[in-house]
């Protein structure tokens, strides 16, 4: 029997970079709120500090700041007329889990989406016909809310993690240095540019060689002091290259722990609540209004915890198991096409291109999470698709995330992964390799969604989620497309060789390729096509908001943090402004 | 939507620690306790205003200032426990001193009190039964505060929320546990007169020497103390210890002092916790956040004034270092202490201190630099400066020698000079601070030896 808490005004679930956005929004308009999380407090002296952060076999290789797959797992199968099965060990993404979640282990890459991006539909189907936009069952939607809308929440996330970077694109003046396709911003960067090391900046100057226009990576790892706007403080970067899958124990990083947690924890209307997990949001009989959530502590003790608001803020795979556990929204039938919860899940299609030299030592271990020169001219609608045979698109990082021992010795085609042999290799090529990101777009399909496994419990005995997911052709001739425009600029760096890693078969859970999950909980115009309105409101249940990237309908070719983001300030804004004066719907279905 | 202003209970260890009740004796402890404490944060009270329409709002309004400015809330709040409730241990050379409730519970608290029994607290160190208080409660320095301060003080703890709680009984051998003792301590050291302004001396000076040799008792840790516990005459603040920790010197001495400080670095160390020097760790963190952040700018800067006015103590001189600890502790630093404070310790302005002319660095005794190493710390915080920026524990993977070798180095180089620092020193403090073992937490995954 679950013991009855004291209501508050808010209760958000799960504490990551939405919980922390909505927590100090909703602080800061007054409002009692509790945040629930359902693992451990973390803390960056105690937790990251530098004399143990820098660990790449306990970290990356064991999983240490990540979800604990034997407590808790998803099934995984690539199309519905197979058995799914419980993915046992992490491998193609990295499921967060503690305070600050994957905000702490992230590489601090901050994008903002195309304009057309939030058009993926209507502006594809203008410009290519009505084929391009549902050739391989492809099912794309525009989003509901424009770019323009999201700018000054975008501006907003930036001055918080005081983006280093440089603008492309100031109020429709194209910068010099900057991303020239970028949407138009109202500002440039809190923060300079990183300094690029040797391996982009060559990557740099064979991109321009090629007409191309490179710029410096935008990132949340600190190119200088920092203090934002709500006085949390951060340090200059380091360049130690332990940025994805790492706690940053120099204050260097942008995460819940760096820019928002000291603010918030001095306000005496936030709670934050570790250790516990929220099992389902209560529903009102007639399942139009949430009463709040049940969650579990680590001592099994269950409570209810009574809302007037309730904002999932968990990871997207757990806000879509959510709104399913508890019987909000109609659940998606791929078979039908009918219902809306779990459809649109959609991912990230990498590839990469490896570059070996004889003659240039480039310093790998001289590295951060988003140290990277990039190009941006074939992603999104940037460049002319005209027959290609796809949409979409990638952008082409030349990069140095760091020079892990482990994970980031890179050998050339044809060396055995281990033995003699690869050890000269890897000695050989070590400081004398890196590594070109493609990183692109996943557009929709029919058959991709997610649901409650019919088979698989949890250890509270709640069904798992099962993700049926496989990339469409579409996702491969884009990625065969940039992973060509890729191996054209590595060669132009005179190397003495080059491999492309193209994406190529069925998707598989094993290799990392990103934890980018997206969709199953989409945005939209109306409740027939979407789960939440463009403000994240619920159409079934107007008291719950669900937060991240499960509100994206296609995930377009950029990192999903800073969209992400800017829709938490985009729903925390109408939430202030509207909401809070006479709750109810925000948008009349 | 309910009220909007509902006081929460935190459940948030870290969160509660932020705002000071780690402690003296608890600087090391980053455990969570399990269960929600209390209904109102300590800043909570120490800065909400109240209504108007109360009959002595005033005087209470400036009660509550003023016991933010005698930091009343870091020794009158036990980890875990309500604000004013006491219960604090105080780790004295002679032992154990638990902190009274000031809460105005009438029996557990100073709820039967009058002002009258709480000035005599307050000026003479007597309880309201007549008996003598140790003077671990400050009372040598308070008994420079006015009648209408210590009134205002007393109207205001008044309104705070009464807490039925009896703290723990003292712990101290024979014969300190006879509190008639205090009597002859009180009739041997404590000063006679009260405050007396120095009329040659500007006003604001006045008010600085009023607040720091009164109310905000700085001399309490700052001003070294003799066998019996006692300031040791002419070295007023010339630097103290207490519990493991290091009070610097705050007159103008170049070295261990405030010489290199202007009276604006003093300013802004008092309201953020951070200058461009060095950043409040250690027992001074809850300093900051519990007492001089919410002070006003005229007060700090009148502290800040006062403590530039005072004549440097002698400067002391060191042999040099021993060159193989010179060369072995540059190693260990560029290894684990350069990636913060950067290879010719410039630090970084206000987030990492530089180590260059360090006033805690260049001590005669190295317990602070010890203790910092060890244990590690976080800075004060404030509401401009939340970041409760930390200096990580190395105790688990340094060993006695390699601290005393890194210690010696960084006390000796960018134009420090201080006395080296021997293994066995760290080893002492090690046993002291109870850091034998790994000590990172359990969300780290690691555990200490069994």
């Amino acid at each position: 029997m679950a013991t009855t808490l004291q209501p508050v005004d808010a209760v958000l679930v799960g504490f990551g970079w939405t919980g922390a956005i909505m927590g100090q929004q909703l602080c800061d308009a007054g409002l009692n709120v509790v945040a629930l999380e359902r693992g451990p407090w973390r803390d960056t002296p105690t937790d990251f500090a530098t004399g143990f952060a820098q660990d790449e076999l306990r970290y990356m290789w064991r999983h240490h700041l990540f979800q604990n797959v034997s407590d808790d797992t998803i099934t995984i199968r690539n199309k519905i007329d197979q058995e799914a099965l419980p993915m046992r060990r992490l491998g193609s993404f990295l499921l967060g889990t503690g305070v600050g979640s994957g905000g702490v282990h992230w590489n601090g890459q901050i994008w903002r989406f195309l304009p057309t991006d939030f058009l993926t539909k209507s502006h594809n189907e203008k410009r290519y016909g009505k084929k391009a936009v549902s050739d391989y069952d492809m099912t794309l939607q525009d989003w509901g809310v424009t770019y323009d809308e999201l700018e000054p929440h975008y501006d907003q996330f930036d001055k918080l993690c005081g983006t280093s970077g440089k603008a492309g694109n100031i109020r429709g003046r194209i910068q010099p240095g900057g991303n020239p396709f970028e949407g138009p911003r109202a500002n440039e960067f809190p923060n300079p540019p990183m300094a690029q090391t040797y391996g982009p900046t060559l990557f740099g100057k064979a991109a321009a060689e090629l007409g191309r226009h490179p710029f410096p990576h935008p990132t949340g790892n600190m190119s200088q002091a920092y203090t934002n706007p709500l006085g949390a403080q951060m340090g200059a970067c380091t360049y130690c290259g332990f940025c994805e899958k790492f706690g940053c124990g120099n204050y260097s990083k942008a995460s819940p722990q760096t820019t928002v947690l000291p603010y918030l924890l001095q306000k005496s209307n936030f709670t934050l609540k570790t250790e516990s997990e929220v099992l389902r949001v209560d529903l009102t009989p007639d399942k139009k209004r949430a009463t709040g959530v049940t969650y579990v502590n680590s001592a099994g003790e269950e409570f209810f915890q009574p809302a007037e608001m309730v904002i999932l803020s968990a990871f997207v795979l757990q806000n879509v198991r959510l709104l399913l556990l508890s019987g909000i929204g109609k659940p998606y039938d791929p078979k039908s096409g009918e219902g809306v919860v779990g459809k649109h899940y959609a991912y990230q299609t990498m590839s990469s291109v490896n570059v070996f030299f004889d003659d240039k030592i480039l310093n790998p271990f001289i590295g951060a999470g988003a140290l990277a020169t990039v190009i941006d001219d074939f992603n999104g609608d940037n460049f002319d698709h005209g027959g290609l045979g796809f949409i979409g698109g990638a952008y082409i990082a030349g990069m140095i995330t760091g020079g892990r021992p482990i994970e980031m010795i890179y050998t050339p085609q044809g060396v055995p992964s281990w033995g003699m042999e690869w050890k000269h290799a890897a000695a050989k090529n070590y400081l004398r390799s890196f590594s070109l990101s493609v990183h692109g777009s996943c557009m929709s399909a029919r058959g991709n969604y997610l649901d409650l496994d019919p088979t698989y419990r949890d250890v509270h005995g709640r069904p798992m989620l099962r993700m049926t997911f496989d990339f469409t052709q579409n996702d491969h001739k884009m990625s065969d497309y940039l992973t060509d425009r890729a191996a054209e600029i590595a060669k132009a760096m005179n190397p003495r060789e080059i491999k492309p890693n193209r994406r190529s078969g069925s998707w598989s859970v094993t290799p990392y390729q990103t934890t980018h999950n997206t969709g199953g909980a989409i945005m939209g115009d109306n409740p027939k096509n979407s789960v939440v309105n463009k403000y994240l409101q619920s159409w079934d249940v107007p008291n719950l908001f669900s937060m991240g990237s499960g509100a994206f309908p296609q995930n377009a070719g950029y990192n999903p943090t800073g969209t992400v983001a800017a829709l938490a300030y985009h729903a925390a804004d109408a939430i202030k402004s509207q909401y809070l004066k006479a709750p109810g719907p925000l948008v009349r279905a | 939507m309910r009220s909007l202003f509902r006081f929460q209970r935190k459940t948030l260890g870290p969160a509660i620690a932020m705002f000071g009740v780690a402690g003296f004796a608890a600087a090391q402890m980053l455990a969570l306790p399990a269960h929600p404490l209390s209904t109102l944060t300590p800043r909570d009270l120490l800065t909400k205003q109240l209504e108007d329409s109360m009959s002595n709002a005033a005087q209470v309004n400036r009660g509550r200032y003023l016991v933010a400015v005698g930091d009343c809330m870091s020794c009158h709040l036990r980890e875990g426990g309500e604000p004013f409730a006491g219960g604090l241990g105080l780790n004295t050379p002679f032992g154990v001193i638990y902190s009274a409730n000031i809460t105005p519970d009438p029996n557990t608290g100073i709820g039967s009190w009058t002002s009258e029994q709480f000035y005599h607290a307050m000026h003479d160190g007597k309880s309201a039964h007549g008996d003598d208080l140790y003077p671990a409660f400050p009372y040598p320095w308070f008994k420079r505060v006015s009648r209408e301060d210590d009134d205002a003080i007393y109207a205001y703890l008044k309104t705070v929320p009464a807490v039925k709680y009896t703290p723990p009984k003292n712990d101290l051998p024979f014969p300190f546990n006879f509190r008639s003792l205090v009597g002859a301590w009180n009739l041997m050291f404590l000063d006679s007169y009260d405050f007396q302004p120095d009329t040659g001396q500007s006003a604001e000076w006045n008010r600085g020497a009023y607040l720091v040799t009164g109310l905000g008792h700085c001399g309490g840790c700052h001003t070294p103390k003799n066998t019996f516990g006692a300031d040791k005459s002419k070295a007023e603040l010339h630097g103290g210890k207490l519990d493991n920790w290091v009070a610097p010197d705050l007159t103008s001495n170049k070295r261990v002092g405030l010489g290199e400080w202007s009276v604006n670095d003093i300013e802004e160390f008092l309201a953020s916790g951070r200058n461009a020097h060095a950043a409040a760790g250690g027992a001074m963190a809850e300093v900051i956040t519990n007492s001089t952040s919410l002070m006003s700018d005229a007060d700090r800067r009148a502290i800040a004034v006062y403590l530039k006015s005072q004549p440097a103590s002698a400067l002391v001189g060191s042999s040099p270092p021993d060159s193989g600890a010179m060369h072995r502790g540059a190693e260990i630093y560029s290894d684990v202490c350069s990636s913060c404070h950067l290879d010719n310790g410039i630090g970084q302005s206000r987030l990492f201190p530089p180590l260059g002319r360090d006033a805690i660095l260049q001590q005669q005794d190295p317990t602070g630099v010890l203790h910092l190493i060890l244990g590690g710390t976080k800075v004060g915080v404030s509401a401009s400066r939340p970041s409760p920026l930390g200096m990580p524990s190395f105790a688990w993977k340094l060993t006695d020698q390699e601290i005393a070798d890194v210690s010696t180095f960084i006390r000796n180089s960018w134009d420090n000079q201080a006395p080296a620092v021997a293994a066995s020193d760290v080893g002492d403090l090690r046993k002291k601070l109870g850091l034998q073992h790994l000590r990172l937490t359990d969300n780290s995954g690691d555990r200490g030896l069994p």
